[in-house]
């Protein structure tokens, strides 16, 4: 901890970790406290203080005279890049608050340092310019300070009152990297699980939002980012209590579907009806999900920490051979971590939890890392898991158009350079999904409104070939006893809305397939888009990582409850087997469909034509693929 | 003809598991005086190596030996992998939530405690005898037990206590190397006692269960697993999971020392522990589970409380 000196009164560091100092008539004008993340600084009344938490020179501090000021730290500094002279010090696990505190009184009266705290949570000033320079001191502040000699600290009395320990100090049970859909969905199912409820959770996201209550505004235009929750996710998320949330905010509910070619061979119709169910799916903004996500977590007595800053590098510490840490490690794996003999070694408890380096200096501990930060996560590349996958050389285009009514249909069709989509998102609007080449893509972004509505239309409608019609051989097929229920064989084909107008700016993405060998290694497990990259021509993706959130909810869930170690590698491999049984059939399958339609060659079009038909007219066939989309159906499997 | 004597036999001795209608197998109420019998037999097993040790010296003639030093031995060598989870003690760990989940449903049950609480076991003492490297004895420090494990291989101590300290969960448990004759001698009594997977590695299980009955307080539950002695197991546990699979090093058990369920059954009644349940242990190939079930014909567990004195 400290060096101390026989100058320095005693201390005791209090169970929370503060440190306590006898108060004392030299320092009764001043003290630092903790509460909440923020420093406060306290004065007895009539003495008046400026303060500043930059680095600056403390002229250009405002100046307050009240007696009390509270101060966010700005910025946070990791104590191991700053060096002083003569100063004994730990540089493992500190970081500092940048301070200037100065007497309005008497002018020349200040102090600069760093407020700081280690890894045993107990603070103190440094002032490295009292050491360096005593000239800056006056007489009354080198008395008020009370430094003499070169020890580097002098204490401030900190009060442990709201002593709510920041980030690092406590070690998390879990820590989700990435605060989206998915990650905010773990959370969320986290919190609503009887034997997770008690975990301590930290969301590391940069997003500012997240911080806030709420950052969606209702009249908006709807964003031009979307998703198709599918039935199964939205049972899970009514679970979790955030799709209450998502039903006072703008959703779009749509019970009919229609997949046709540009060829006109061939259409197919699907209705929820035919199985029994009163809507396919609801196609909801990503920034609606997200605001419902964080309503359903800050409702709920759950202890979680939401920390704005990104993730920059991780260590294990690497113990026996059990711990399975894959030798393909990152150069920032940090092995020294467990031959720590100095007079600051790690805690043993601390020494089996991950240490996570952020951007703002911080660095916390925690049991569990869980990737959820998207398709070029930063957690998949430190744990050292490799991926498989390849590039379409397609990009998708998004935006949000307006039509003359309400449409309460999802639309795609299959073009030569790649389908596009329309899908509702409700009040006149909807979105839609372009996937050609980034080429093609970059000329429909740049060119103007009118000239983009006009494209749109034309490959919705009549344009690269007609309208498919239905011939006798399909009624006949459709007539076959096959049973009853499925109404939409007997519906003909429609067009779809006409687009009157472009609402919202066009955005365009890189399309590509990815897949990570492996979801989890000790103590990492990868959830969304981390671990899997799909095509969007199913509106899968997002639904596949709520997924995934949910049964590692329910693994995590079964492993405490049978008092295993949920960090635990075995228990991990269970959530991977169980996904990647889940997930890989979806991806083979759109991979599949992709290839499929984007050979325009005349045989294979008319055995796609003829799938088409199948999929229209074959009610068992269709029942099955509807309950497949919609979540409600698994591959036959002997569990 | 004298098979079918010793199914009828079997049958009528031999409480089912879980899902039998009987009445006898119904887990009696607390105040039945069946409850207290089944413990205290758990204790005497676990610590059979340390018995080489006590052998030698002349003791009382109440201690009687049941270690066997060439079981020590074969657990010595291998004590370093207790915690890799694919090495030689795979199965085990691969058992272990199965054999915890019948653990925490059985004690719950008869303690009255509320099985969807993350800490069930608060304020239960319970000691694990034979504990090895704490693979049982960790989960039930996890779930709040006040845990005591004993182990007469001084290694397995040495490596249960380092892993313990890992987790701040675990690092209440208190292990030491002694064997369960050496506890009752100190007069110590535990509400629940558990000795999986030892008693066939002990020289006298009669001795051994007597050890353990004596650890449990009245009314205290027994918890003892084991490996039956049928055909079924000969093939299973012997020729399948050492010869074939190498789960196991050759020589781990030997068939003759394996209990049926009646003989423990015997064994218990005779400490004053009465069996309440038995469950059996099915390992399903196909996905590598182990599930809990009525087949009680290659490994299972029992469940037992000892008799108000």
């Amino acid at each position: 901890m400290f060096s101390s000196g026989p100058w320095l009164p005693d201390y005791i560091v209090d169970r929370l970790g503060g440190v306590l100092l006898p108060p004392s008539a030299v320092y009764s004008w001043l003290f630092l406290k903790i509460a909440a993340n923020k420093l406060l600084v306290h004065v007895t009344p009539g003495h008046n203080i400026g303060l500043h938490t930059a680095t600056s020179t403390p002229t250009s501090a405002s100046r307050c005279t009240t007696s009390s000021i509270e101060v966010s730290p700005t910025k946070m500094w990791n104590l191991s890049r700053i060096s002083f002279n003569n100063v004994q010090k730990s540089t493992r696990h500190s970081y500092a608050i940048p301070l200037t505190i100065f007497s309005l009184q008497n002018d020349s009266c200040f102090m600069r340092g760093f407020y700081t705290l280690n890894s045993q949570e107990s603070g103190g000033l440094i002032l490295p310019e009292l050491l360096r320079n005593k000239s800056l001191l006056s007489p009354d502040c080198a008395t008020a300070a009370k430094v003499m000699g070169h020890d580097s600290r002098v204490h401030f009395k900190v009060c442990e009152k709201n002593y709510s320990v920041t980030a690092n100090s406590e070690p998390f049970d879990v820590a989700i990297i990435g605060g989206g859909m998915v990650g905010l969905a773990l959370a969320s199912a986290l919190s609503s699980t009887p034997f997770t409820k008690h975990l301590n959770v930290a969301i590391v996201d940069p997003n500012p939002a997240l911080g806030g209550s709420s950052y969606y505004i209702k009249n908006e235009i709807p964003g031009s980012r979307v998703s198709t929750v599918t039935p199964a996710t939205i049972s899970f998320l009514r679970d979790i209590g955030a799709w209450e949330h998502v039903k006072h905010q703008r959703h779009a509910f749509f019970d009919q579907m229609q997949v046709w070619d540009y060829t006109g061979l061939g259409y197919t119709r699907y209705c929820s009806r035919d199985v029994g169910k009163e809507y396919l799916g609801c196609v909801v903004e990503n920034k609606v999900l997200c605001n419902s996500l964080l309503l359903s977590l800050q409702e709920k007595d759950f202890k979680k920490t939401i920390i704005p800053a990104k993730l920059t590098s991780m260590t294990v510490s690497s113990r026996s051979s059990s711990s399975g840490v894959s030798s393909g490690q990152s150069n920032t794996l940090d092995k020294s971590r467990t031959n720590n003999s100095e007079e600051t070694a790690e805690p043993m408890h601390l020494q089996s939890l991950v240490r996570l380096e952020l951007s703002d200096g911080q660095h916390i501990y925690s049991k569990l890392v869980v990737g959820a930060d998207g398709a070029k996560s930063r957690v998949r590349e430190m744990a050292g898991i490799k991926t498989t996958g390849w590039d379409y050389s397609q990009s998708g285009l998004i935006c949000t158009v307006e039509h003359t009514g309400e449409n309460h249909c999802a639309w795609q069709r299959f073009l030569p350079s790649g389908p596009i989509a329309l899908l509702p998102i409700g009040d006149n609007f909807s979105n839609i999904v372009w996937t050609m080449s980034s080429n093609e893509a970059n000329r429909h972004k740049l060119m103007s409104e009118d000239d983009f509505v006009k494209a749109v239309n034309y490959a919705l409608d009549c344009g690269y070939g007609p309208h498919p019609q239905s011939n006798f051989l399909d009624n006949y097929i459709g007539r076959l006893p096959w049973g009853s229920g499925t109404t939409s064989i007997k519906e003909s084909f429609q067009a779809p809305p006409k687009v009157i107008d472009v609402v919202s700016e066009r955005m365009a993405f890189p399309l590509s397939l990815m897949h990570a060998l492996e979801y989890s290694s000790s103590q990492f497990v990868l959830i969304g888009d981390a671990a899997h990259a799909v095509h969007p021509l199913a509106g899968q993706g997002v639904n596949l990582g709520f997924g995934d959130a949910s049964t590692l909810t329910k693994v995590i869930s079964e492993g405490i409850s049978m008092g295993t170690d949920f960090a635990d590698l075995a228990l991990l491999k269970r959530y991977e087997k169980e996904r990647k049984a889940a997930n890989i059939p979806w991806m083979a399958i759109l991979d599949g469909f992709q290839k499929a339609y984007s050979i325009d060659f005349g045989p294979i079009n008319l055995l796609r034509a003829a799938a088409l038909h199948g999929a229209q007219y074959i009610a068992p066939l269709k029942r099955n693929i509807v309950s497949y989309a919609m979540g409600e159906w698994n591959w036959p499997r002997f569990t | 003809m004298a098979w079918w004597i010793h199914r009828g036999l079997r049958r009528a001795l031999v409480p089912r598991g879980l899902n039998s209608s009987s009445p006898l197998l119904r887990p009696p109420a607390a105040s039945s005086p069946y409850f207290s019998s089944l413990q205290s037999r758990s204790q005497e097993n676990a610590a059979p190596e340390s018995g080489i040790g006590g052998s030698t010296s002349s003791k009382t003639a109440s201690f009687r030996s049941s270690l066997n030093p060439t079981e020590v031995a074969k657990f010595a060598a291998i004590a370093e992998t207790w915690w890799d989870s694919q090495g030689p003690f795979k199965p085990l760990h691969l058992m272990n939530p199965t054999r915890v989940s019948f653990i925490r449903s059985t004690l719950c049950r008869h303690f009255r405690k509320d099985p969807f609480s993350v800490r069930p076991f608060e304020g239960l003492k319970i000691i694990d005898v034979g504990c090895g490297g704490g693979i049982l004895s960790e989960p039930l420090a996890r779930m709040g037990a006040t845990v005591t494990g004993i182990d007469a291989v001084e290694k397995n101590i040495k490596i249960a206590d380092i892993h313990a300290a890992l987790d701040p969960l675990t690092s209440s448990i208190e292990y030491h190397c002694t064997t369960a004759e050496e506890v009752v001698k100190e007069n110590k009594k535990f509400d629940a006692v558990i000795s999986l997977e030892v008693i066939e590695h002990v020289a006298d299980p009669a001795d051994f269960c007597k050890s353990l009955a004596a650890l449990t307080v009245p009314k205290g539950a027994t918890i003892i697993s084991t490996i039956n002695r049928s055909m079924r197991s000969y093939a299973t546990a012997i020729i399948a999971a050492e010869y074939l699979l190498n789960w196991l090093p050759k020589g781990t058990h030997h068939w003759s020392r394996f209990l049926t369920p009646e003989e423990l059954v015997l064994i218990l009644e005779r400490a004053g522990v009465s069996v309440q349940e038995m469950a059996g242990f099915v390992y399903n190939p196909l996905t590598g589970d182990w599930t809990l079930s009525d087949d009680t014909s290659v490994n299972f567990i029992a469940f037992g409380t000892k008799r108000n004195e």
